[in-house]
């Protein structure tokens, strides 16, 4: 038997969003799904890969793992709301050095690192690969991706 | 097959009095905190769970709290939150290092410490940091509250004290001063994010030249998270310098019962315990 949905309400990317979704929906499908933002994605589906990286509320969480119930009322950002009229400054050094192959990986990884940029995190490469680590690339051995958050960090494209 | 969220309920209290009362009406609601846990199996459809008892917002439930003789934190007190606690880091090491790779950034601002215990998984990652901190878990229901020592928490692979109308609520460590050793070590495939394959916690108080105390746990050699005790027995009161580091490893193999398993195999998990504690005996020595 179906339960009853419930209205979700939301400030997503600064704008308030509304949907009416089971309350164990996951926040990845109502992203996806209820929003149509397509750029946050599904790896694994179980927080291993960091593909579905979203800020809820301040927090770096993986949207695959959050009900949607839990997000009642929040703050999330997503990759499409990074840029502004420009492209992010990582957004930028991502492009720069070659930080994105397949593209899979690339939103959770900008979600991550914009996250890890936000909250001084990036400190030295050790911390930057350290905050990362939950974000899994299968093409570039993340080197560029970690001279692109670096890079990023001292203000470089 | 993928979960359900369409035959599935959540329950969401509005303080702890309520969770309480609804883990009374609906003993079958399963508490969800942060999910880290739960919605993995949830969301391959492996969770038979249709009801939940949402916790997350128990404010009741958050923060760490510092008195004279001891921390309290609450059962949703998340990984994160102990990572960068500036008393937990200078007091209660093990503990910040095992929030700290406790998987990655992601899970540690979702994961929480009741969940880490409740879960019962042998293999968690705080619960060998908590064994040799010597904390106790509050368990609540309508009834009322009971302390319970952690190490007698977990009764076997999966079981537990916890009583079917109760949550946990706090957990408390009592504070330790200065002086002491503490070692913290995880083995797993790779640095982050990987479920331990054996590890090992520490702490100890040196005096004389001699170990006058000494706690050892391990995670993932046992069906729960144990104390070494016999190992300890071997090294208590014995040199810091020329510990009978013979007799401690073969105490210890009895300590252990570890298994094969997908993860890895019993014969590496004993070879790896005693090469810990070795390596904890070092550090002891240079402390
Ligand atoms: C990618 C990934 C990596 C991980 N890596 C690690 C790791 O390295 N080390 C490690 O130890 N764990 C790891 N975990 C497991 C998990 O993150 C932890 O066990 C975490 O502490 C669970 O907490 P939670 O709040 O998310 O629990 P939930 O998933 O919400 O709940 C877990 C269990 O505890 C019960 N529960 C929760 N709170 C209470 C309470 N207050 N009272 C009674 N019952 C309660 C729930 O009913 C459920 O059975 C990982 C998980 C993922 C997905």
């Amino acid at each position: 038997m179906a339960t009853q949905k419930i209205p979700l309400e939301l400030t997503v990317n600064g704008e308030a969003r509304q949907a009416l979704v089971h309350p164990m929906a996951r926040l990845l499908d109502v992203i996806r799904e209820d929003f149509g933002l397509t750029g946050t994605k599904e790896g694994c589906g179980e927080g291993e890969c960091g593909a579905c990286s979203v800020i809820l509320d301040g927090s770096l969480v993986n949207a695959c793992l959050v009900p949607a119930v839990q997000a009642q009322g929040s703050t999330l950002r997503t990759v499409e709301g990074l840029a502004g009229v420009d492209l992010s400054p990582l957004q930028e050094a991502f492009l720069h050095h070659g930080g994105a192959q397949c593209g899979f990986c690339t939103p959770g990884m900008l979600v991550a690192g914009t996250h890890l940029l936000e909250t001084d995190a990036v400190q030295d490469e050790a911390k930057a690969r350290e905050g990362l680590s939950g974000n899994l690339c299968r093409c570039t051995g993340y080197v560029k991706i970690v001279d692109a958050l670096l890079a990023a960090r001292e203000g470089r494209s | 097959m993928r979960g359900q969220p369409s035959l599935c309920d959540v329950l969401t209290p509005q303080s702890l009095q309520e969770a309480l009362s609804l883990r009374v009406a609906h003993p079958e609601a399963r508490p969800l905190a942060g999910g880290t846990d739960l919605m993995v199996p949830f969301a391959a459809g492996r969770l038979p769970d249709r009801l939940f008892l949402n916790l997350w917002g128990l404010e009741e439930l958050r923060g760490i709290t510092v008195s004279d003789g001891e921390v309290t934190c609450g059962a949703l007190t998340l990984f994160r939150e102990i990572a960068v606690h500036p008393l937990m880091q200078r007091e209660f090491p093990n503990l910040v290092r095992s929030a700290k790779v406790t998987g990655a950034l992601a899970i540690q601002s979702r994961g929480s410490l009741g969940g880490n215990i409740a879960n019962g998984s042998p293999a968690a990652d705080t619960p060998p940091s908590l064994l040799v901190y010597g904390s106790e878990l509050q368990l609540t229901s309508l009834r009322g509250s009971r302390w319970v020592p952690y190490a007698d928490f977990h009764t076997g692979y999966k079981r537990s004290l916890l009583a079917p109308d109760e949550l946990i609520t706090l957990i408390r460590l009592a504070r330790l001063g200065d002086g002491g050793f503490h070692y913290f070590r995880k083995v797993g495939t790779r640095q982050a994010q990987a479920i331990s394959k054996v590890s090992l916690a520490a702490w100890a108080r040196t005096g004389n030249g001699q170990i006058q105390e000494l706690r050892i746990a391990l995670g993932s050699v046992a069906p729960m998270p144990i104390r070494a005790r016999g190992a300890e027995k071997a090294l208590l009161g014995r040199s810091v310098t020329n510990p009978p580091l013979d007799a401690a490893l073969e105490a210890l193999q009895a300590d252990i019962s570890p298994i094969d398993d997908l993860r890895s195999s019993a014969q590496f998990r004993r070879k790896v315990a005693g090469n810990l504690l070795a390596d904890m005996l070092r550090g002891l020595v240079s402390a």
